[in-house]
Formats: structure tokens, sequence, C-alpha cells
């Protein structure tokens, strides 16, 4: 127990007085919660719009109101020349330009089928289609404001409700992948590279020789790691509560309890990391390439792995990020309980039980 | 010193592969002895005392060290020896005061003991003032004293010291090898490897290695009479000159 504790402070040590890395790894979860959950966003508002209205009449300038009057469209100028779209899309003073055709009014009251044109810059494929859905859903809240009900033969309502979502924010699904991220961070390459340090230093031959049991110092390594990871966790959910307003629907303690396990398989990983090599750097980039990218790649909150080819699919299950981000998103945005996410976490408890066995065979109490 | 036996090796041998690092090497050295191990880089000295502490398994042979086995009672040997690196082994980015905790806690003392052995070590080093300092502050002359008062630390019967004083001034050496005496004379056995021959001469007895083997084990005047020559260098080229592994 004496040689416990004086490992753990020590390493409480290592960590506090390596100010520049302490500031990093509190920082990073910080400003991550921030750019994702402000900047980052999948949201399209205040898209610049051009309108080039040839009907001039007061049904054009009902329709041009309302999109103005929409929060994802600001309308900044208008047109007069059928030429000019094209020039406001290519300077990039527009992402859309909005024609009203001259017959539009009559065409609306005479033929109940009129056309609008809508110019948008594809060169973001995506926000070019988002913006079509958005102007779609203005026009025909128009049509039916304005025109009421229209009696066709067939129609199909479709009545939507996004749940757990309905704002569609995408913090929602950031703060999970951030939390998975800088854990993976933490545990993975924090761990090995404090280990591989003391290799590359020399110290570790200085406490095989002693009679301290490897065990020992390998649990006194990851304790300070774990309590810093469950600090970390708690200020991105006290931030994306208090901040971005994503509530914790689930229970807290489930929450902490499967963090905890994935903190746990994250650690050893980082133990099997250490026993690979004896430098720094290369504990380094192991930690960053072959942790880090997968976790991005394949954690399912950056690329929706539903969309990858199937042996990509395959690939991402044998990712601990995935399982982890499948579990948070389950506990805190939808929350669910543990009916729910048995099965991910029997799949974490077993990533941490096979890294823990090898980590444990691995780093031998002999060094040849 | 005296007639007990701190280690003995019985055919002590380590192979890497087809290579033998180590071959069969048989000695003995007796309690309060300062045991020089003398070798070029690459005999085989630090392979030697890797096993000797435990570090590495041998492939044949057999090392009673503090009276136990190496290879079968590992933990006994473990809690009754020092160790002290060529590379530095004390953490730089804590204070010396809490470099000292740090391995008394290691070896199992207890807060109250910690507090005496800190004391007084401290004092003995002329460090009390120093207590409160960052390790990497120290020139790395007290370093390298600190960290063999540190290896003594457990009271241990025998220390292991690896090429001690490499990179250090001339006079700082000297000041080391008055705290080796010291230690030796207060019955610790100094088991210490070193590639400078003046610091052989400082030994109580050494042994040569050259390609693994132990060529010549004596005391430094034995060694100087049976060779003819004035001093351990000269001893030395005669046995290493015809090393197959050496740096030259």
């Amino acid at each position: 127990m004496h040689q416990f504790i004086a490992f753990v402070r020590k390493e409480v040590y290592h960590i506090l007085r390596d100010r520049k890395t302490l500031l990093v790894l509190i920082g990073m979860p910080i400003i991550q919660i921030i750019l994702f959950g402000f900047a980052m966003s999948n949201e399209v508002k205040n898209t610049t719009v051009y309108v080039l209205d040839q009907s001039k009449d007061n049904l054009s300038q009902k329709l041009i109101e309302e999109v103005n009057a929409s929060r994802y469209f600001d309308i900044i100028g208008t047109l007069d020349d059928t030429n000019q779209p094209d020039e406001v899309l290519r300077s990039g003073k527009a992402k859309l330009a909005l024609i009203i055709p001259p017959s539009f009014s009559s065409d609306l009251q005479h033929g109940n089928d009129a056309t609008i044109q809508l110019i948008t810059d594809g060169s973001n494929p995506n926000l070019a289609a988002t913006i079509n859905t958005y102007i779609a859903a203005i026009t025909r809240d128009f049509r039916n404001n304005n025109l009421g009900e229209f009696k066709l033969p067939y129609t199909i309502n479709i009545a939507v409700r996004m749940l757990y979502n309905p704002q569609l924010k995408g913090a929602y699904t950031f703060v999970p992948g951030v939390i998975a991220m800088v854990l993976m961070i933490i545990c993975v390459l924090m761990t090995s590279v404090s280990i591989v340090k003391e290799k590359e230093l020399g110290n570790m031959e200085m406490l095989l020789v002693s009679p301290t049991n490897p065990l020992v110092v390998i649990i006194s390594k990851a304790v300070p790691y774990f309590i810093l990871s469950l600090i970390i966790i708690s200020i991105i959910l006290i931030m994306s509560t208090y901040i971005l307003n994503i509530p914790i629907r689930g229970s807290i303690l489930l929450l902490y309890a499967v963090a905890s396990i994935f903190i746990i398989a994250a650690l050893s990983l980082g133990l099997v990391i250490s026993t690979l090599t004896n430098s720094q750097q290369v504990a380094m980039m192991i930690s960053l390439m072959g942790m880090m990218l997968p976790t991005i790649m394949f954690g399912g909150f950056m690329f929706p792995i539903e969309n990858m080819p199937l042996p990509l699919q395959f690939i991402s299950n044998i990712v601990p990020a995935k399982w982890f981000y499948y579990c948070i998103n389950d506990i805190m945005i939808k929350g669910l309980g543990w009916k729910a996410v048995w099965q991910e976490v029997t799949i974490l408890l077993g990533f941490a039980i096979l890294f823990i066995t090898i980590s444990f065979k691995k780093f031998d109490i002999r060094l040849t | 010193m005296t007639n007990q036996i701190s280690i003995h090796t019985d055919k002590l041998t380590k192979k890497f592969g087809d290579f033998t690092a180590v071959d069969a090497i048989t000695f003995d050295v007796y309690k309060g002895e300062i045991f020089g191990f003398l070798g070029a880089n690459g005999a085989g000295k630090t392979t030697a005392m890797r096993m000797l502490t435990g570090l590495s398994k041998p492939t044949s042979g057999k090392a009673i060290v503090a009276g136990y086995d190496v290879y079968s009672h590992p933990e006994e040997v473990k809690k009754r020896i020092g160790y002290m690196s060529q590379k530095f082994s004390l953490y730089t980015d804590l204070k010396v005061k809490e470099n000292i905790e740090f391995y008394g806690g290691i070896y199992g003392l207890t807060k109250s003991e910690i507090k005496i052995e800190s004391d007084r070590l401290l004092e003995r080093l002329g460090f009390a003032d120093e207590a409160n300092t960052m390790v990497s502050e120290l020139p790395l002359g007290w370093k390298q004293k600190l960290a063999f008062s540190i290896s003594l630390i457990h009271k241990p019967d025998i220390v292991f010291l690896d090429e001690p004083t490499g990179g250090v001034d001339p006079v700082t050496r000297r000041q080391f090898w008055q705290m080796i005496y010291e230690a030796a004379d207060e019955g610790y056995t100094i088991f210490v490897t070193t590639h400078y021959m003046d610091e052989a001469e400082y030994c109580h007895r050494v042994a040569i290695m050259v390609d693994g083997k132990i060529k010549a084990i004596g005391t430094p005047t034995e060694l100087k009479t049976e060779y003819k020559a004035d001093n351990m260098d000269s001893v030395f080229y005669q046995l290493a000159r015809n090393a197959i592994r050496s740096d030259n």
C-alpha cells in the first residue's frame, strides 16, 4: 500500500507539473465543445439571397417577404436582369438566386400551377440541397396560407416528428463524439507516452529492480489519468448542459459507469502500446494514427457508419469508440436506460478485459 | 571486508540467439567489498549486471545474490539490493525531497522511516537547503550523489552501480568514490561497472570481461604484478587487445 500511494503521488506530481500538457488536456475539450457547438453545425443559417422579381405584384412580394422572414435566408439585394444571377453567384455574393417569372401570379391564380426558379451554388452540394429543401418548405407554407387547402384527388401528407433532437442541432451528435475523442486522447496517448518516457529515461529499470510488483506500477499509472478523465467528462457535460443547452436525458450514474468502462479499456490500450515501443515519438505516432484516426473515422459521430461500404462497416466494429459513442448517445440524447445499452456495454467490457489481459501479459517483470 | 559471500555466480550465461553475451562467468563477491566489473562497451558487463539484479533471465548457470537464487527468488533478492544506472534514474520534475519519498515508498518504508532517512540523507550530502529544489535544477554531480544515496535508502546488502560516473568531471568523480568508500566501510557490498581504468584502481578487487568471459580477476595490485604493468590501463590493454567485440 505504501508503494501504491508513493506511485500515485508521483504520477500526480508528473501531471500537475507538466502545465502545458495539462492545459492542453483541459483546454482541448472546452475549445472543441465551443467549436462544435457553435461554429460547426449542419444547419444552414443566413444564406445570402438575391431576388429577381419579374412578376412584381402582391403575391410575389408576399413570397419574397416570407423567404426574407425565415431565419435561414437573408435577402441582400434585388436583380433586374436575367444575366445577373450568374454574376452574383460567381462572385460569391449570393448562395442562392430566386427568380420569380413575370407570369407567376396569373399562372397561380388561373392555372393553379406556377413555377419559380432557384439557382443555387452547387459547389457545396450538401449546402445546396439543404437550401432547396428549405425554400420548398417555405413555398409550400406560402401556398397553403395564401390559396387555401388544395383539394387534390390523392394526397399523402407526411407528418414529420424528429425525436430526441427536434431542432436537428448539430451539437447533439458532437458532444458525445467529443467525449469519446477526448477520452481516447487522454487515456491512450497520455498513458502510453508517460510509461514509455520512464523507459526512455531509464527510470523503468530502477522500478523493475525494486521489489515493486509490476502490477502496482501499471495500476498507479492508470489511476490519476482515470480521475483526470472523469473530471474532463464532467467539464464537457456541464458545458453542454449550460452553454449548449443539451440536457442529459438519461441516468448520469449510468453515463459515468459506461464512461468508466471505456476509460479502463482505453487506458489498457495505452499500456499495450507502451509495451510495443521504447520511444516516446513512436508511442505518440501509434496512439495518434492508430487510435485517433479510427476513432474519428469509425466513431460514428463524424461520418455515419450506415453509409460506409460493407468492409469498412465491418472494421468499425473493432473500434471501441464506436460502441461508446452509441452508448453515450442513447443515454444522453435519447434518455434510454440500461436495457437499451447493455449490448454495447458488454462489448466495451470485452474490449477492456482483452486489453487488460494483453497489457498484463506483455508488461513482464523481467525486461528481456 | 569479511569472508561472507554476497554474490556468488556459477557458470552464469546469457545467450541472445546465437550470440553469447555472457559466457559462463563464475566469481564471488564478499561482503563490504568494492568489486569492479571492467570491460569495453559490448563486453557483456551490463548484461551480467542485469542478470544479477533480476532484470534479465540467465540462459543457464546460477547466481546467488544476498543469499537467494536470483532466478527462483527474485523478490527476496530485490528487497536486498540497491541499484543506480548509468542512465539517470531520478525524476527531474520532482523535488529532491519528493524523489526521496518516492523511492522510500516503493521500498516499503513507512512515512516516519522515510522522514528519518530523508533528513539524515540530506544532512549527510549537505543538501538540507535543497530539499525543495527540482532535481532538474541540480548539477549533474549532485544528482549522481543523490541517486547513490537514494539507492541506499532501504539499507540493502548490495548496491549495483552501472557506470555511475559517466559524464562527470574528475573532481566530482573523486567525491563520488569517497561516498562509495564510506558506504563500503559501513558494510555495504558495492558492485560497480566502469570503463574508466583509473576507477579500477579504487576497487578492492576487479574482474575484467572480454568478449563475455572473465579474463582476469583479482586485486588491482595482483593484476598489475601478474601482467607486469604500471597501471590498470595497461593490464586492460593487454587483455582486451585481442577482443573480437569492441568499439574499435
